[in-house]
């Protein structure tokens, strides 16, 4: 295979390649996974349930 | 760190305490460069007269400052914070994370020392000498080992978006760093570029350019996907988006660099090239900024109250706005007219001060309280001040490049029927006067606002230290 062929092929596998990622960031199947891992970062602080209604009281 | 550790045995935080503070100060000593020598290009007899305080040594130090002591200590305090967090589990190694500390700071300080002594590779923001440059590359890699080491030990089974973009950033600079401090050296304090002509150009602008990329925005892209939505106490937009944010982003701005080197001996398709590539990343650029801003939807009266937020969403419009910017000067047409002049210096300030350090700003406000173990920083008052003055800094600063920039470009462009210049070069630099004092104007009001936030920080610092007793164990849900 020639070098311009070579990088015919190859732009089109990337092409595949980032479209199969939008595919698998769309599907539904990876919707409620990363509505979890997206929540996540923010039932980290909530280790402490107890202080919450204090520290909400704290609040201005 | 006696309130923090009762809540979150886990986590080592002097390591973020360390380079959060030291965030603090190295913004406010490279900001005060930058102030100094804008009013160097007004009244040039504040070089002193001295060689090692002229324009063209204290210009390097000023932007290594900023970009690499600033921003530098800024993205490895927040890495080592959110891979903590959102793995769930304590740094790989606290010993190899307290070295790249002291490298760090080690490197910033031979910088400091080196280049107003005139020591220099000259390739703009790699100025460093060889053995600084092999210092960098080992620091960098144990920053690599911790970083991946952590996300390899993470005790939840995704790795957070926010650590895609540090881990992206951490690989490439090493990859860039390495690539383009490849030197011959001819003795301790000088080296050559193995690289040579149009070659070293393009290697010295693929660097230059990933720099922004990778260093300026993928690791500042993982503050926003972290802090943003905390702050804002609200998940991210659109997880989906970031996913593909990431990958086209990573993807797409490793080409651009060419676009430094518009109409130079570098060839024309080359140029063309980057000059696409450039345009094309516009798209992931606004994907990421919307992202980050949409964030918010459902929420946007917390901006009223809140400084914080407030500093992270002016950073995302800075970030939109010189993003749209960039693609455009990057066409060579316009280019033509920007390149040489100082809309390329407003350009890259409404990036940088407008995007990079209000980002950053914003995230060492939330993170500095909750490692020191306070509820929130000593005034919320001064940090709404802080705000206001680093936005009318920033607004000020690029308008005024903005306005220098075109009329220096049109001046240089006129021609005479006869074929010779309109302008002398210096006729230029003396119709620019005004513009300069109001840049150094607008960078005095982001100085001055620096010097609040490190007053904000340490008076935070010391009230733990008499309150420590007092202090609940309340896992600080801040502002």
């Amino acid at each position: 295979m020639d070098y311009g062929t070579y990088r015919g092929v190859y732009t089109i596998i990337m092409m595949l390649v980032f479209g199969g990622i939008i595919w698998w960031a769309y599907s539904k199947h990876s919707k409620k996974k990363f509505d979890h891992v997206a929540h996540s970062i923010l039932d980290d602080e909530d280790i402490k349930k107890s202080n919450d209604k204090e520290s909400e009281t704290r609040q201005d | 760190m006696s309130a923090t550790s009762s809540t979150t045995p886990n986590y080592n935080f002097d390591i973020v305490k360390n380079f959060a503070f030291m965030a603090v100060v190295w913004g406010l000593i490279g900001m005060s460069a930058g102030v100094l020598i804008a009013a160097q290009l007004v009244w040039p007899e504040l070089n002193f007269d001295l060689p090692y305080t002229t324009y063209s040594r204290l210009r390097p130090l000023h932007t290594n400052a900023v970009i690499f002591a600033f921003g530098g200590c800024a993205l490895f305090a927040t890495s080592y914070y959110v891979v903590q967090r959102t793995c769930q589990t304590r740094l790989f190694s606290d010993k190899l994370a307290k070295f790249t500390f002291w490298g760090w700071q080690a490197i910033i300080l031979s910088a400091v020392v080196t280049l107003p002594l005139g020591l220099t590779s000259s390739k703009e923001y790699a100025e460093l000498e060889w053995p600084i440059d092999i210092l960098i590359a080992i620091v960098w890699i144990a920053y690599a080992i911790v970083f991946f080491g952590t996300i390899v030990k993470r005790t939840v089974s995704h790795i957070y978006v926010a650590n895609w973009f540090y881990g992206g950033f951490i690989l490439t600079v090493a990859v860039l760093h390495i690539g383009n401090s490849m030197a011959i050296p001819v003795s301790f304090t000088k080296s050559y570029s193995i690289y040579s002509g149009a070659v070293d150009a393009m290697m010295q602008w693929w660097y230059g350019h990933n720099a922004v990329g990778f260093f300026l925005t993928a690791g500042f892209l993982g503050m926003m996907y972290y802090f943003v939505p905390k702050q804002a106490e609200r998940p991210v937009y659109s997880y989906r988006l970031s996913v593909v944010h990431f990958w086209a982003l990573v993807s797409l701005y490793i080409w651009a660099g060419p676009h430094h080197l518009h109409y130079t001996a570098l060839p024309d398709w080359t140029q063309s090239l980057g000059m696409v590539m450039s345009v094309v990343l516009f798209v992931p650029s606004w994907g990421g900024m919307i992202n980050g801003i949409m964030t918010l939807s459902g929420a946007w009266h917390k901006l009223r109250t809140d400084p914080i937020l407030r500093f992270m969403i002016v950073s995302l419009s800075f970030y939109g706005m010189s993003t749209f910017e960039g693609p455009m000067m990057a066409i060579k047409t316009v280019n033509a007219l920007s390149h040489y002049t100082d809309w390329t210096v407003g350009h890259v300030h409404s990036g940088a001060l407008g995007w990079v350090a209000m980002v950053s700003i914003g995230s060492l406000y939330h993170l500095i309280p909750k490692v020191f173990g306070r509820e929130k920083m000593y005034s919320i008052k001064l940090i709404n001040i802080h705000f206001w003055l680093a936005t009318v800094g920033v607004v000020l600063y690029i308008v005024a490049m903005w306005i220098s920039g075109v009329m220096e470009g049109m001046m240089w462009r006129q021609i005479n029927a006869d074929g010779t210049l309109t302008y002398s070069f210096v006729e230029i630099v003396a119709q620019k006067k005004p513009l300069n004092i109001i840049r150094w104007i607008g960078g005095l009001c982001c100085v001055a606002g620096m010097i609040i936030m490190l007053y904000n920080v340490v008076r935070t610092i010391r009230s733990e230290k008499t309150e420590a007793a007092s202090v609940p164990s309340s896992t600080a849900q801040a502002v």
